[in-house]
């Protein structure tokens, strides 16, 4: 049975000038153990869709799915306060700046303990040892010297391997880390990335990882679910989906790498994604795709097998040729 | 999606809501603010048009109807709705060329205020260390001072007539207006468009002036609103110690003061003009406070 | 090969701060940069927070004077104070910066915003010109007429950058800076931008000073590359030379630190020790070796000057070709 399922996960938020569909059914399955990414530009509801997982959102968030459980339990069912016990303890989140997700009036080790106090029964004596014991695993040096310091005299990388420190307190089950290096240096990026690589390695745990970086997604992750506008339109294990992506959108977002770039001219994306008020009709990324015709705008697309990637597209692409469904009528 | 009204012309996006538009949906859902902003409205329409509105003028004395109730009392009578003060002159009279001196007093101190308040503010943000140190110093020393007896003082100095009560409230409002666009124009000026204003060759006066002030206007308005009321106000306390507009100008405070001795006798003669500036100055002060909700993003409930 | 638009020698720029009652503390932002720029080539400059890069920019810009050293466009010599009043020197050096929702003035229509370098530095142009030279740059940048009378708010990310593109070029400048233009855009409106900067290139003949932390734009982009560490550069030349023979073992960590999108690339990484040093302790010496793993006696000591002809690089042990990076690589 599968850690974490998530099916058909909506979020909508009330705005001044109308409802705003941020996630418009997204499925999400992570197995124990697993590695995966979402990947994403700005507004195509990878974060928003994990923070409803985690109940994160604002009042003016309305929620739906078909399936919402983590390690057997139903979260929509439960209890605010039952739910509270899992996030935090069994799911923990880490976030893209490290700066100001940690509190400026408290010391890292007072807020590393509060986890520990608010979660676990240890002792007063226990928690300090788990707290060293913690900040040596994500590397931080002179950790007895470090849990009394603020986040201020921290720097950006020393910061985020206390968030770090801080989400593995209780031991979770699943860490879902949203940008956890955007706002890094290089050099530093990968020393996280790797430190995250081998905590998930050591600990078993899952791990989610959130970014629009390419690059960091085919250097650490085994599986990637590609989001744009909202919608989940691609998943593929990684080595698959940087060979042959299936739909056009992923193809179109590999192309216009710098990296791929065989001429001058890089392979664009005309267009921006659309926002609140201009969602095309039909499938999502037709006034943009290279591929697209008639149907594509006036038809909305039916997601295909595994076999090509769940690409949410009527014709998905297979070595880069679209090909018509099978699967479908 | 169903509620797209494009057919064939496929892919052309509706425009997103412009600023004003964006203003009024939040002003809007405040209805405290919108309910000030009608008050304040009709506050405006009776400041103009008080000589046609009025029934008599202000200080027309009536001899024989001394101190008469409004006209629902007893001994009351429909020829003055609101009753008459000890000298016989029409209460309602009063009130609405009354409204007339506040809403003077208001524009006035507000504009006086805002202008070397704003001015000092700006080159307090882009002046040299010392010279925005001495600045702020001195505004600290002025805001040191209970702003009512601060104003006193300088009544007592200047001598008590309405001009100036009128220019002590503006120099003790002035510091609010001097930090608040210090503080504005500090966090705009560092700004990559105030940068590329630079590039393109703008001087010191053009970027202070053009390029970073109306930037920092949201915050300088929201002050205005809130200190036209203080205004209005502290012009009735000044009135009201004797100090600012004299008899027998019919102005709120003043027009307390001259009634204090009726106050148990004649209710009505205290009442009015009080209430009068308590519904004025709560609707200002809805109002502004609506307006800090719609136009600074920081203050806004998500 | 053109000559030079620019040329920058030991190019200084020192701030004092405030640390305390009295004391002063120097911060060396920038420290001994030299190069040149060419009409239709560009330069890159590549390294980390704190590398002096973003000063580079704002002294080449003239926004800043700088604190030593000399840099002279078309000839003409801009001291400490020199020149650097002198409008039409300006306006041959323009901006785009890395921020696109900070860089537009929000209460400016794109139209007055495209039109104040004009009026600032050309009064003899007549307002209907100054209005048909704006609205043909709009066009030249891939804008719509009717964009002319929007707000910035109205505009996308990658739009507003076509925006201060747009802004940059209107005085005909010889030589843009361009400062992180692409970073703060998404990967499918970054490829447009990039290639717009292309076009432009192309067309204008103009000098580009390409300021980036992502290696992977650099690689595609500049002609060639300066890498710097803490305020100096510590290796520059033609961007094949860089890229594919890295010497300076910085230069080395950091293309071996950068995430490629191949999954199937064997991973190599040099794992750096330790942070960066915050630039107001540069460590003595060589300022890379407290990170360094070929870190000797002499690097402590003394500071390594950049030598060589095209490809240079400034340090004692440079990383011979084929080397196979520290022990701890792998």
């Amino acid at each position: 049975m599968s850690l974490l399922e998530i099916r058909n996960l909506s979020v909508e938020f009330a705005t001044a000038s109308g409802a705003f569909r941020a996630v418009d059914g997204v499925d999400v399955t992570v197995d124990q153990g697993d590695l995966m990414a979402i990947v994403g530009e700005s507004g195509s509801g990878k974060s928003v869709s994990m923070l409803a997982l985690m109940g994160l959102l604002p009042w003016t968030a309305t929620i739906t799915a078909d399936v919402m459980t983590f390690d057997g339990r139903n979260l929509q069912k439960i209890s605010p306060r039952a739910r509270r016990q899992i996030v935090g303890r069994d799911i923990s989140m880490i976030f893209q700046e490290p700066m100001s997700s940690l509190n400026p009036c408290f010391t890292v080790g007072f807020q590393i303990k509060e986890s520990l106090r608010l979660h676990t029964d240890l002792t007063r004596r226990q928690r300090h040892d788990r707290a060293v014991e913690l900040m040596t695993l994500v590397g931080i040096p002179a950790p007895e010297k470090r849990l009394s310091a603020f986040p201020h005299q921290l720097s950006g990388g020393m910061s985020q391997r206390a968030m770090i420190a801080m989400a593995l307190a209780c031991r979770p089950k699943l860490l879902i880390a949203d940008e956890p290096t955007t706002a890094l240096d290089v050099t530093i990026q990968a020393q996280i990335l790797e430190l995250l690589i081998e905590l998930q390695e050591t600990t078993g745990m899952a791990l989610i990882l959130i970014t629009h970086d390419m690059g960091v997604v085919a250097e650490t992750v085994q599986r990637v679910s590609v989001q744009y506008a909202g919608q989940r339109v691609e998943e593929q294990p990684v080595t698959d989906l940087f060979e042959n992506p299936h739909h056009p959108y992923t193809a179109a977002l590999l192309a216009a790498l710098p990296e791929r770039a065989t001429e001058r001219h890089l392979p664009t994306i005309p267009g921006v994604v659309p926002g609140q008020f201009d969602r095309p009709q039909g499938c999502l990324f037709s006034p943009r795709c290279r591929f697209a015709d008639a149907r594509c705008r006036a038809e909305v697309p039916v997601r295909a097998n595994a076999g090509m990637g769940f690409a949410l597209c009527h014709y998905p692409l297979d070595k880069g040729v679209p090909q018509p469904r099978k699967d479908t009528a | 999606m169903s509620d797209a009204t494009s057919d064939t012309t496929a892919y052309r996006p509706p425009a997103p809501p412009g600023p004003l538009r964006d203003f009024w949906n939040s002003f809007r859902e405040n209805r405290g603010a919108v309910i000030g902003l009608f008050v304040f409205a009709l506050f405006l329409f009776i400041a103009i048009f008080a000589p046609l509105l009025a029934p008599y003028s202000p200080s027309e004395q009536f001899r024989e109807h001394l101190l008469q109730p409004p006209a629902w009392s007893e001994g009351g009578n429909w020829r003055f709705p609101l009753g008459t003060d000890p000298l016989g002159r029409d209460m309602l009279s009063r009130l609405l060329h009354g409204a007339r001196y506040s809403f003077f007093i208001g524009v006035v101190v507000v504009g006086v205020a805002s202008f070397f308040g704003v001015t000092i503010g700006v080159i307090a943000g882009f002046a040299p260390r010392w010279l925005d140190t001495l600045i702020m110093r001195v505004m600290d020393i002025v805001l040191s001072f209970p702003s009512l007896l601060m104003a006193l003082v300088l009544v007592a100095i200047l001598g008590p007539s309405l001009i100036n009560a009128m220019i002590a409230i503006a120099i003790v409002l002035q510091p609010h207006f001097v930090r608040l666009t210090r503080a504005a124009v500090m966090s705009e000026r560092t700004k990559d468009y105030v940068t590329a204003a630079r590039v393109a060759g703008a001087g010191r006066l053009r970027i202070m002036f053009r390029t970073v002030l109306p930037n920092c206007l949201a915050p300088i308005i929201v002050q205005a609103a809130l200190s036209f009321s203080t205004a209005v106000l502290d012009a009735a306390a000044l009135g009201f110690l004797g100090m600012g507009a004299q008899p027998p100008t019919p102005e709120w405070g003043t027009m307390l003061a001259e009634a204090r001795e009726f106050i148990l006798r004649a209710w009505w003669v205290v009442t009015f003009p009080g209430l009068c500036i308590l519904i004025t100055v709560l609707a200002i002060n809805l109002m502004g406070d609506g307006l800090r909700d719609a136009l600074d993003p920081k203050l806004k409930r998500s | 090969m053109t000559a030079p638009i620019l040329q920058a020698e030991d190019l200084t720029r020192h701030y004092e701060i405030k640390a305390g009652f009295g004391k002063h503390a120097v911060v060396r932002a920038l420290n001994g940069a030299s190069f040149e720029l060419t009409p239709g080539r560009t330069l890159a400059v590549v390294g980390e927070s704190g590398c002096g890069k973003s000063t580079l920019a704002r002294v080449v810009t003239m926004i800043e004077p700088p604190s030593g050293g000399a840099m002279r466009i078309g000839g003409n010599p801009i001291g400490a104070e020199g020149a650097s009043r002198d409008r039409a020197l300006r306006a041959m050096v323009q901006i785009v910066f890395q921020d696109p929702y900070g860089s537009l003035n929000p209460r400016q229509t794109i139209g007055q915003t495209l039109m104040e370098p004009l009026k600032l530095n050309r009064p003899e142009v007549s307002s209907a010109e100054r209005e048909q030279r704006a609205r043909d740059m709009l066009g030249m940048v891939g804008l719509r007429p009717e964009h002319f009378d929007r707000y910035p708010h109205m505009f996308s990310g990658g739009q507003r950058q076509r925006v201060a593109v747009a802004r940059a070029l209107m005085l005909d400048p010889k030589i843009l800076v361009l400062d992180e233009p692409v970073s703060a855009l998404d990967l499918s409106i970054q490829s447009q931008i990039l290639n717009l900067l292309v076009d432009l290139q192309e067309r204008l003949e103009l000098a580009y000073l390409f300021i980036s932390h992502d290696l992977s734009v650099v690689r595609h982009f500049a002609d060639e590359v300066m890498v710097m560490y803490l305020g100096r550069p510590v290796e520059q030349g033609p961007k094949e030379d860089v890229f594919t023979n890295p010497r300076h073992p910085y230069t080395r960590a950091l293309l071996s630190a950068t995430p490629m999108a191949d999954p199937r690339r064997k991973r190599n990484r040099i794992k750096l020790e330790g942070e960066l040093p915050s630039p107001m302790s540069v460590p003595e010496g060589c300022p890379f070796n407290p990170r360094c793993w070929k870190a000797t006696e002499a690097c402590r000591k003394n500071f390594p000057d950049i030598s060589g002809n095209t490809h240079r690089y400034a340090c004692f042990h440079p990383v011979e070709p084929g080397e196979d990076g520290h022990p701890g690589a792998g």
